[in-house]
């Protein structure tokens, strides 16, 4: 079909618009919370073809109801005016998949596609609301078709009344939703992310963590069929969370990074067993341990307990007007001779791009 | 990339299957003594895809090769998967008429849309403001599609890509109240000049005086001056170009701008393809309104089996649904046409009832001279008269004359507008003045602003100045410095753009380097013409 041709362009022309602006994207948090399930509704500039057309002072029309001076107008979030209708005069939103993004994403930094390894597929059961029947539970009722039948009825039996239209149904016009199970699936991998939330991670420190994680979490979604995420935030003592807690929590105190450590030692050996389990580790903080002992454990921690069984381990270390920064020299000096660590510096958003192309170009 | 593919990949439906289309024969025959008359109709089965490919390419299976198809087949695509809006039918304006209805609908839906169809195409065929349009108008697109394919063969995708985008951009500069004025075509034409004066016009004035006091009133000296300055005036109107404001910008550009032999073409289809789909968007309303009309007039009184009823009703109903801050078009139209019918069957119109104030006696005005019994075809007044207005009105004159406050009350019509203090649209008032004058608003000149190019060879150095004027509603701004820059791109001059902002006269500019915009004071050079 010719559209296809045309749709083919269009996407073509979007990706490459959002290609152009992938290191803006990187750098700036324009995208987070704009993700759906699959879909992410971008900004994109310049697709949109410009007239000459009026602005903003024209925003008024009419409409039709029983609404009093001062009501809203615009239920739907919209109305009908010369204007136009669209939110956002001057940038296009436009939908793509994550996959899309990640491929671009993949595309611009050249990263290479992900090994998984363990073949073992894992399915999961879930429920499909797809057809309708004639018996179930009232709460899946479906309104309108059980209206028409009874509708239906009562003309047939001359009992509606036009001046009093009012309709009752009976057991035998009722229709219900009903569902099929089906068979998706499941993730075979993990991403554990833990954060540093001492006193000397803030606020810009965790905006920086919260990108990072935005763009980890791409790039591996489409490496996967399904991945699930966990969160551990730590200062002298580790716990899980979920994952709104985990970007916005904030606590006093010291650091101790082993807490962490030990937390997601914990954590791997009751659910995600790592021969089956594509495991990866991200770790953010300012690198400002607090003994030189603690820096010891954990690197004897990662050496024979987590590094061994997991795909990677990222350490990813911000920039604070506070901590030393030590933690990822001691890394280095330790554990230098493992492949499957990765450090990485941010100090601002603009590191961001070239700490994602440092942690996949190994495309484990 | 591109390969000659005319011929093969063009949609195809498949035609009516027997029984359909023998209903679409009676239902035809029915449309037929009820007055309509239409060309013949051509009706084709698509599944919903297929539907919204087609509606992605304004309703013609045959378009030239461009992504805002492609960008509008997405958005239709998704409004469809969420539930937002299904495509049951589509008429393009041709003769034969081609209509594509959706194949997985109901049979009575079918007949219902078989119905609307018709009398959309009734409309196309009578209406005068389509009177111009081309009825080839299938094998013209097709024709356009090659013509492009063939440039994008020969000087490579992007290249004709970014001149369509061009043209799209310029394509709501033209003047479709001139469909009467035989259109130019073809750029070897020139603009019309200006009639000649019949005076002198390079004569100085000369004041009577006797012969030997002539000297003194009318020094040879002074008389010499004036008659090269009136001179040099003459010349330089007989050289003003446009010889007066044009709206017609795609032409202008057309006829002067430096174009290659392709682009002209190219510039020329979009030209002709944009007055093509002009009188659609100034009938919407009435068109809508007139096959709602038809549709449910035909299929109550004989279209309509039984056990149809509830489908079709539920189906009707949500056609004419109205949600808060949306006019729907179908509705207003069909409860205007038939407002329209009431009041000239029960004699409400004329100097006699327009005068009196006496409100009850308006309500009990005709009352009982309602014609008894199903009324067929122009058998009665109110027919008679909705016949007439099919035949000439558009959207705005339909408005501006049969909008009556009792209507407005009735339909419960209201007046919004956006409030910066909540940034939603509240709802302003129902008085009957404001409605109406948004409404007109909304509808004249399709909400679009009115541009003319005010002088083509501005400050003498074949710049292009064109002028906004201004109906209340400022332009706006960004927009007009990017389509600035597309208009550059056609002309390869410094453009300029008049528009009032804030009250203030603005001259926006753009030199193929930088966008600049300036107050407009002495300083700025007059172009040849002004927008009185």
């Amino acid at each position: 079909m010719k559209i296809h041709k045309d749709h083919q362009r269009f996407r073509q022309i979007v990706r490459g618009k959002i290609r152009e602006d992938l290191r803006k994207f990187l750098t700036r948090g324009e995208l987070l919370g704009r993700e759906g399930k699959h879909l992410i509704s971008i900004p994109v500039r310049g697709i949109e073809t410009p007239h000459f057309r009026y602005g903003d002072n024209s925003d008024a029309g009419v409409g039709s109801g029983e609404a009093q001076p001062g009501d809203k107008a615009d239920a739907d979030g919209e109305g009908v005016g010369p204007g136009g209708t669209e939110e956002g005069h001057h940038i296009l939103e436009v939908e793509i998949s994550l996959d899309e993004l990640a491929d671009i994403l993949g595309e611009e930094l050249e990263l290479p596609r992900i090994q998984p390894k363990g073949k073992k597929r894992i399915t999961s059961e879930k429920d499909r609301y797809s057809g309708i029947r004639q018996t179930g539970p009232e709460s899946l009722r479906h309104f309108r078709r059980t209206f028409r039948r009874a509708l239906r009825r009562e003309l047939m039996a001359g009992t509606y009344n036009p001046e009093n239209p009012r309709i009752a149904f009976e057991r035998r016009d009722k229709l219900y939703r009903s569902w099929k199970t089906v068979r998706q699936p499941q993730s075979n991998a993990v991403i554990v992310y833990m954060m540093d939330v001492s006193g000397s991670m803030g606020d810009d420190q965790k905006e920086l963590v919260r990108l990072e994680a935005f763009w980890i979490d791409a790039w591996l979604r489409r490496n996967y069929e399904g991945i699930e995420s966990r969160y551990i935030v730590h200062d002298v003592r580790a716990g899980e969370v979920d994952r709104e807690t985990f970007f916005r929590i904030r606590e006093d105190g010291g650091t101790r990074i082993s807490s962490a450590f030990k937390a997601a030692r914990d954590l791997l050996e009751n659910h995600y067993e790592t021969s089956e389990w594509n495991c990866y580790l991200f770790h953010f903080s300012d690198g400002d341990n607090s003994s030189d002992a603690d820096s010891r454990e954990c690197c004897a921690l990662l050496k024979e307990r987590l590094l061994p069984g997991i795909n990677m381990f990222g350490y990813c270390q911000v920039a604070s007007a506070y901590g030393s920064g030590h933690f990822i020299n001691v890394l280095h000096e330790h554990l230098s001779d493992q492949d499957n660590m990765i450090t990485t510096r941010v100090n601002t958003k603009d590191d961001i791009y070239d700490s994602i192309k440092a942690f996949f170009s190994k495309g484990k | 990339m591109v390969q000659n593919e005319i011929g093969n990949h063009s949609l195809a439906g498949t035609a009516l299957p027997v029984e359909l289309a023998r209903q679409a024969e009676t239902l035809a025959e029915h449309a037929r003594r009820e007055g309509l008359d239409f060309y013949p109709t051509i009706f084709e089965l698509f599944d919903t895809d297929q539907m919204n490919q087609i509606a992605a390419y304004g309703g013609f299976p045959q378009r030239y090769p461009h992504w805002r198809f492609g960008m509008e087949y997405e958005r239709l695509r998704k409004q469809h998967t969420y539930g937002l809006g299904k495509i049951f039918e589509m008429v393009i304006n041709n003769d034969p008429c081609y209509a594509y209805l959706v194949r997985d609908s109901a049979f009575v839906d079918k007949k219902t849309v078989i119905a609307h169809v018709y009398a959309h195409c009734d409309f196309f065929k009578n209406n005068v403001w389509f009177a111009q349009t081309n009825r080839r108008m299938m094998d013209e697109m097709a024709n356009h599609a090659t013509r492009i394919r063939r440039y994008i063969e020969r000087y490579g995708l992007e290249e004709v890509e970014k001149f369509v985008d061009v043209c799209h951009s310029l394509e709501n500069l033209i003047d479709p109240h001139s469909v009467f004025i035989r259109r130019q075509k073809g750029r070897a034409q020139r603009i019309i000049e200006r009639p000649a004066r019949e005076d002198r016009p390079d004569r100085a004035t000369r004041f009577p005086a006797k012969e030997y006091m002539d000297r003194y009133i009318n020094p040879p000296k002074v008389m010499a001056e004036e008659e090269r300055e009136a001179r040099e005036q003459h010349e330089r109107e007989r050289g003003r170009l446009p010889a007066r404001p044009l709206r017609d910008i795609m032409l202008f550009l057309l006829n002067h701008a430096p174009l290659q032999d392709w682009q002209a073409d190219v510039l020329s289809i979009i030209r002709e393809e944009a007055y093509y789909f002009a009188p659609q968007g100034m009938t919407k309303i009435m068109n809508e309104g007139w096959a709602s009309y038809w549709h449910s007039t035909i299929m109550t009184n004989y279209g309509l089996r039984a056990d149809e009823l509830i489908t079709y009703a539920e189906h009707h109903a949500g056609t004419l649904a109205t949600s808060p801050g949306r006019l729907n078009p179908y509705k207003l139209g069909i409860e205007l046409f038939r407002d329209i019918e009431r009041r000239w069957n029960t004699g409400r119109h004329g100097p006699e009832y327009e005068r009196c104030e006496d409100m009850q006696a308006r309500r009990e005005w005709g009352r009982g001279q309602e014609p008894k019994g199903r009324v067929v075809g122009r058998g009665s007044p109110g027919r008679e008269k909705i016949f007439e207005v099919r035949r000439i009105y558009n959207d705005v004159t339909f408005l501006d004359e049969f909008l009556t406050p009792e209507f407005v009350d009735e339909q419960k019509l209201y007046h919004y507008r956006f409030d910066p203090a909540t940034r939603r649209m509240v709802v302003v008032e129902r008085d009957f003045e404001k409605i109406k004058r948004q409404l007109l608003f909304m509808l004249t000149n399709h909400a679009q602003p009115y541009i003319y190019v005010l002088d083509g060879n501005y400050r003498n150095r074949g710049e292009l100045y064109l002028g906004h004027r201004h109906i209340g509603v400022d332009l706006d701004i960004k927009y007009a410095v990017e389509t600035l820059k597309n208009l550059h791109a056609v002309w390869r001059r410094p453009v300029h753009i008049h528009a009032r902002i804030d009250d203030d006269p603005i001259l926006f500019s753009y030199d193929g380097e930088k966008s600049t915009q300036q107050k407009m004071d002495k300083t700025v050079d007059p172009p040849a013409n002004v927008l009185n």
